[in-house]
């Protein structure tokens, strides 16, 4: 995966290729193909609507409405730490707001956005389905229970080397 | 002699560091030449003592949690490989308090195998049901759901046998059986717990829904938040083909069945039948106008069973040891068992299957041990997101659809979250409507607009600007996105609302706010 970095033209081609021959190019396995797509270049590229709309014989605005209605795709290179802290119920009970709001100031980066050296992105989620152990995060992937802010920073700082 | 330890692969598990504590165990043992081998089991649901490292001793179980890989050395100093004594040492595991005093039926073998060991299935009474089925004509095990009084755990409390029937009795050359994976409510887990601890159970409960209803093909619809559940559950699906118990001839019945995952993307309201239908087929998760339902027209508009994963992973059970033997379980005309989800602020949370009827306040302080910071308890949301608040007074309601429903609150799919005395319930009103604000699929207006209006009441209340107003527009909009929302999302994000501002109503009445807040 190529975090913080744009694919070119070709790569995005080649990808787009790819992951739809891998599904037959069957339009009913688009969400499919985009989280393969996503796995492959860290985000969906903007430019790979039409030529997923061709290779897919569906119509530009038919993807793009697609990939506007999940959350989990991405229009943007992810940084090079991804954190995602749960806002939902269970974790807002044992105070993942105010965690979530310090972590965000202390590190000069916006819920749902990435910082300006590429260095971190946070993603808003809602459950992990570890809300037994609350507050739940997930830091590159790894997951975390009963996070608070001293864990969240060595596990970022850990990420980072 | 080996021995035999067992040390949950559970995504609970992993983010307390079970991972560590296996490499710790490993290499402590090899340092003092310990022949060990490690099972990587689900877990039994005490997650509050995870990771849990049980050690077979003459084929009991000892338990010894939560560990942590600097405890490592001191086990083995403490002899725990024969069961010696430790600080973190539980007793034997099966007879601790917590699961002595639950009736496992669905969640039978969930943390006590290896969840792909096929022969650790089988020999715990896996398949039997399936076998069971097999020799059965497809009304016989229609029959047999429906006198289960097996209802849909989603969250509907749809009666399971009547979907079916209708599937079954349908003409059609493909039908499908659609599992419900897509579990976003917060407070619940039991539907990865079960995919990452027992993925056989669902599969053949999905088989047996094929049998049943004459469908040859299963999607699992698995929300791409729990990557282990995908990954398990592809690897059960390859060993059941590999077995014969999925392909051509599904467990010698002479007839065809196969299974497929979906990933989801991250939309709640994907959790909604026939927007996961819709997503399914590669679309936008837009909800469907009813009729026609998923059971006539489901995916690609064929007839099709939409089950959540423990109504379909409870099957089997039902078909091995009878639909008789499941309803005695329960009570009124909620029959069986639930697997209850306690979580939040609370001490000791976890999954606990109980039959229906265990008081609210069983659960949170029996099971639960009360809240995780020792302040008072103020509120539970029961039923995820678009549940109810309940206070200190409901306590003592026994879970059961039908009570309470008549109280205002609903079982959903059985996820208790627990509030101290430090919750602000406006807040938890205000974020109610902004969860569907986000999370509308946007095909009708109460829904759409009543949730960002209403979160914009919320918010002026909480400034203390025109309380006694925007109570009432509140009011007005729960009335509208009640009776005009096309599904339950809009329909049902009113219910949080509500019963904060019935049971908490001092969190309503905030102070003016000073002439020069607004
Ligand atoms: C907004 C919304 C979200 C839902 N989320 C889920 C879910 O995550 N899992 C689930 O099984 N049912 C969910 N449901 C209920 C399903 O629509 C449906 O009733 C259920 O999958 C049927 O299976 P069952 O009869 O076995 O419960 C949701 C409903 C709504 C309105
Ligand atoms: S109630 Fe909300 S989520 Fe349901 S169909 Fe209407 S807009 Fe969509
Ligand atoms: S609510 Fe945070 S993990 Fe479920």
């Amino acid at each position: 995966m190529m975090n913080e970095e744009r694919a070119s033209a070709s790569e995005i081609e080649g990808a787009v290729e790819t992951v739809c021959g891998r599904h037959g190019n069957t339009p009913s396995e688009l969400i499919e193909i985009l989280h393969d797509l996503q796995d492959m270049l860290g985000y969906v590229p903007e430019s790979a609507l039409p030529v997923l709309a061709k290779k897919l014989n569906l119509s530009r605005a038919e993807v793009h409405g697609v990939v506007s209605f999940y959350h989990d795709f991405r229009h943007n290179p992810a940084g090079r730490v991804t954190v995602k802290i749960c806002s939902a119920e269970a974790c807002q009970s044992m105070g993942a707001l105010p965690l979530i709001e310090e972590f965000c100031r202390r590190n000069g980066v916006t819920m749902g956005e990435t910082k300006g050296d590429g260095s971190l992105t946070v993603e808003p989620v809602y459950c992990l389905g570890n809300c037994a152990l609350s507050p739940a995060a997930e830091v590159n992937g790894r997951p975390m229970a009963r996070v608070d802010a001293a864990k969240l920073d060595a596990a970022v700082k850990e990420a980072l080397v | 002699m080996t021995t035999t330890l067992y040390i949950p692969c559970d995504y609970a598990a992993l983010s307390l560091g079970a991972d560590d504590v296996v490499a710790a165990i490993r290499a402590e043992a090899d340092k003092r030449g310990a022949d060990i081998k490690i099972i990587r089991n689900g877990t039994r649901g005490m997650l509050w003592l995870e990771p849990l490292v049980e050690v077979d001793v003459d084929g009991v179980r000892h338990g010894y949690g939560p560990v942590s890989a600097s405890d490592v050395a001191g086990l083995f100093d403490a002899d725990f490989l024969t069961a010696g004594s430790h600080a973190l040492s539980i007793g034997v595991t099966e007879e601790h308090d917590w699961l002595v005093n639950q009736e496992r039926l669905t969640f039978a073998r969930v943390g006590v195998i290896d969840p792909l060991d096929l022969k650790a299935y089988d020999k715990l009474g896996g398949w039997d049901g399936l076998y069971r089925a097999a020799k059965m004509s497809p009304a016989e095990i229609v029959s047999e759901v429906t006198e289960s009084g097996l209802r849909g755990r989603g969250g509907a409390g749809f009666p399971a046998g009547i979907k079916w029937k209708t599937v079954s009795e349908l003409p059609g050359d493909q039908k499908y059986i659609c599992c419900n994976a897509d579990e976003g409510d917060s407070g619940t887990f039991a539907d990865r717990m079960l995919m990452e601890g027992d993925p056989f159970c669902l599969l053949e409960g999905m088989a047996i829904a094929g049998l049943a209803t004459g469908a040859t093909e299963g999607y699992i619809y698995i929300r791409s938040e729990y990557p282990h559940s995908i990954e398990t559950v592809g690897k059960a699906i390859a060993a059941m083909e590999e077995a014969g118990f999925l392909g051509d001839n599904v467990a010698g019945s002479g007839k065809a069945f196969r299974i497929f995952i979906r990933r989801g993307a991250g939309a709640y309201i994907c959790g909604e039948e026939s927007s996961m239908l819709e997503s399914m087929e590669g679309k936008r998760g837009t909800v469907r106008s009813k009729p026609p339902i998923p059971a006539v027209k489901g995916l690609f508009g064929k007839p099709t069973v939409v089950n959540n994963v423990l109504s379909l992973a409870t099957v089997p059970v039902i078909l091995a040891k009878g639909a008789e033997f499941y309803k005695s379980f329960g009570m009124g005309r909620s029959h069986g068992t639930l697997p209850f989800q306690i979580a939040g602020n609370v001490k000791r949370g976890g999954l606990v299957e109980k039959a229906f009827g265990v008081s609210i306040r069983d659960l949170i302080e029996g099971f639960g041990g009360g809240t995780a910071t020792g302040r008072p308890f103020k509120a539970a949301q029961i039923g995820g997101p678009l549940g109810a608040y309940v206070n200190e007074g409901q306590l003592d309601l026994p879970m059961d659809y039908e009570t309470l429903a008549a109280d205002g609150a609903m079982v959903g799919h059985g996820g208790i979250v627990v509030f101290d005395d430090t919750a602000d319930m406006a807040g938890m009103a205000r974020f109610a409507f902004e969860f569907c604000a986000i999370e509308s699929c946007g095909k009708c207006t109460p829904c759409r607009i009543g949730a960002v209006r209403g979160k914009e009441a919320v918010d002026k209340i909480m400034n203390g600007v025109d309380v006694a107003a925007n109570i009432a527009l509140v009011e007005d909009l729960c009335e509208v996105m009640t009776d005009g929302s096309l599904c339950a999302m809009g329909g049902l994000t009113p219910m949080p609302v509500r019963s904060a501002l019935r049971h908490f109503p001092e969190d309503f009445d905030r102070a003016p706010a000073a002439a020069a807040a607004e």
